[in-house]
């Protein structure tokens, strides 16, 4: 499986400016906001993150990204594993991880 | 027509009963009485049908939920179905062993309603005394406690003016999130208008604050809101389109496409009497305004009836006497400028007095009889 810069999330991706993936560092260690959950849907077969009066689908790159977010892996851990699983670059992949943590984060869907 | 997707959401009311007697309730003006409320067992039942379903989320919901003595029984049933709880109270009766009791059985999500920032104001709004006290202390103790916490304010004539001291008191709770829901016309709001509409000044440096404050609060709480529709150019898509996203089901068990659906003569089925998926797929009320048949002009032909589906099935009901009418909130709608019309009127009533929810209204006592 391939994870590209473009399209490889199907979680929400924001537009926000690249300067904003700064809030995220390389030894925080992400958990999910309290009052959210991913859980695997199985009539739909597929992940959703259900939060407050709002939920989204997380497929792909995206669900592996926010299983590890556990509060004990730091970012840099969960790029050096989502590394082992996809054949793109590993800055590319920093750099994705990132965009989508920064966005939970404004989001208030994942805490750093 | 095609099978429509599984609903995602659930409104579980699970009683009309309410220490609170807020002007605006969005509950039928005819409440349900206590002894036809569904029991535990038929609530766990429900739960396990909407989650073979795909109901994802679960609003519990009332009237007070916690006028329900069972009701952290109920919030496990939910739980152990699969299905993320949210609990929408007025947060009278969370004392810490009620807390403590939903905590153990997962509850996911606490929304707590405030009336306004000022108690003795609050405390009117609500028609319970010493209730702003009450939630405050509640809302404290529920984000002490670790669950995700909202604040729902209800906006009207009464508060609107102080929607940017609502939203700094939801941060200072410490809510995650906080909704700012201008009130929806309906139920027991319907009968109140008069005294609830605000004017159109009003709700645009309403809508300016929450803009305001959205950019403030970016990363730090969500601020969500409701829109004041009588006052809007298009009309809200209403519960994402009818049998579309979510049902929902009343204390006595009836299944509705919304809230306040049964203000239009429809055929509700009753979880008593036939499943969940069937009621979501077959029943006479659901299949009514799904889809885009029933539409009339100028929905019909109109690009955007696949983003608003014409409003609001209710609204149409309650200000044209017809549910498959264009909403008249929507500037299209031949009948918007009377819809426009009513809200000013109303908003300069100079009504200040509620009829209470639930309570009887005052009524001048008659004349005692002469004796002859």
């Amino acid at each position: 499986m391939l994870m590209s810069r473009r399209g490889s999330f199907r979680l929400v991706r924001s537009g926000r400016p690249m300067a904003e993936q700064g809030i995220v560092k390389g030894g925080h260690r992400p958990k999910l906001a309290p009052g959210v959950r991913l859980q695997f849907d199985d009539r739909r077969q597929a992940w959703f993150l259900l939060a407050p009066e709002r939920l989204m689908e997380a497929d792909g790159p995206a669900k592996d990204i926010l299983s590890r977010c556990d509060g004990r892996r730091t970012v840099t851990e969960i790029v050096e594993e989502l590394a082992q699983i996809y054949t793109a670059d590993r800055a590319v992949i920093d750099a994705d991880v990132r965009e989508l943590l920064a966005d939970l984060v404004g989001k208030r869907l994942l805490q750093l | 027509m095609t099978a429509p997707p599984p609903p995602l959401g659930m409104l579980a009311e699970l009683t009309h009963r309410c220490p609170l007697a807020c002007p605006y309730c969005s509950n039928p003006v005819a409440l349900e009485n206590r002894a036809g409320e569904l029991g535990t067992g038929e609530w766990r039942r429900v739960f396990a049908q909407a989650a073979e379903l795909g109901v994802l989320q679960v609003h519990l919901s009332g009237g007070e939920p916690l006028a329900r003595r069972d009701v952290v029984e109920i919030t496990a049933a939910a739980h152990q179905a699969g299905l993320y709880t949210n609990l929408i109270t007025s947060a009278i009766g969370l004392d810490p062993e009620r807390l403590a009791g939903l905590r153990a059985a997962r509850l996911d999500h606490v929304q707590i309603s405030i009336q306004d920032t000022d108690p003795g104001s609050a405390d009117r709004i609500a028609g319970y005394r010493g209730a702003h006290e009450r939630k405050m202390a509640a809302a404290r103790a529920v984000a002490d406690a670790g669950l995700a916490l909202t604040i729902n304010a209800v906006v009207h004539r009464a508060n609107i003016e102080r929607v940017e001291a609502m939203v700094e008191i939801a941060f200072a709770l410490g809510a995650g999130r906080v909704e700012i829901a201008h009130a929806q016309y309906y139920g027991w709001a319907l009968r109140n208008r008069d005294a609830l509409m605000p004017t159109r000044p009003q709700v645009d440096r309403a809508l300016q604050a929450v803009a305001r404050l959205r950019q403030a609060y970016q990363g730090r709480m969500v601020i969500d809101a409701v829109v004041p529709d009588y006052y809007a150019r298009f009309p809200k898509p209403c519960m994402g389109g009818w049998g579309r996203r979510s049902l929902n089901v009343t204390p006595s068990g009836r299944v509705l496409p919304c809230h306040a659906a049964e203000t239009i003569p429809l055929e509700f089925w009753s979880v008593r009497n036939h499943a969940l998926e069937e009621i979501w797929l077959h029943s006479p009320a659901f299949q009514a305004f799904r889809g885009e048949d029933w539409m009339q002009e100028p929905c019909r032909s109109c690009p955007r009836r696949g983003i608003d589906f014409g409003g609001c099935r209710c609204q149409a009901m309650a200000i044209l006497h017809d549910p498959a009418a264009t909403d008249p909130a929507c500037s299209l709608s031949p009948h918007h400028a009377e819809m426009l019309e009513l809200a000013e009127l109303a908003s300069e009533s100079g009504v200040a007095e509620y009829e209470y929810r639930g309570r009887m209204k005052a009524v001048p006592r008659p004349a005692p009889s002469v004796v002859s």
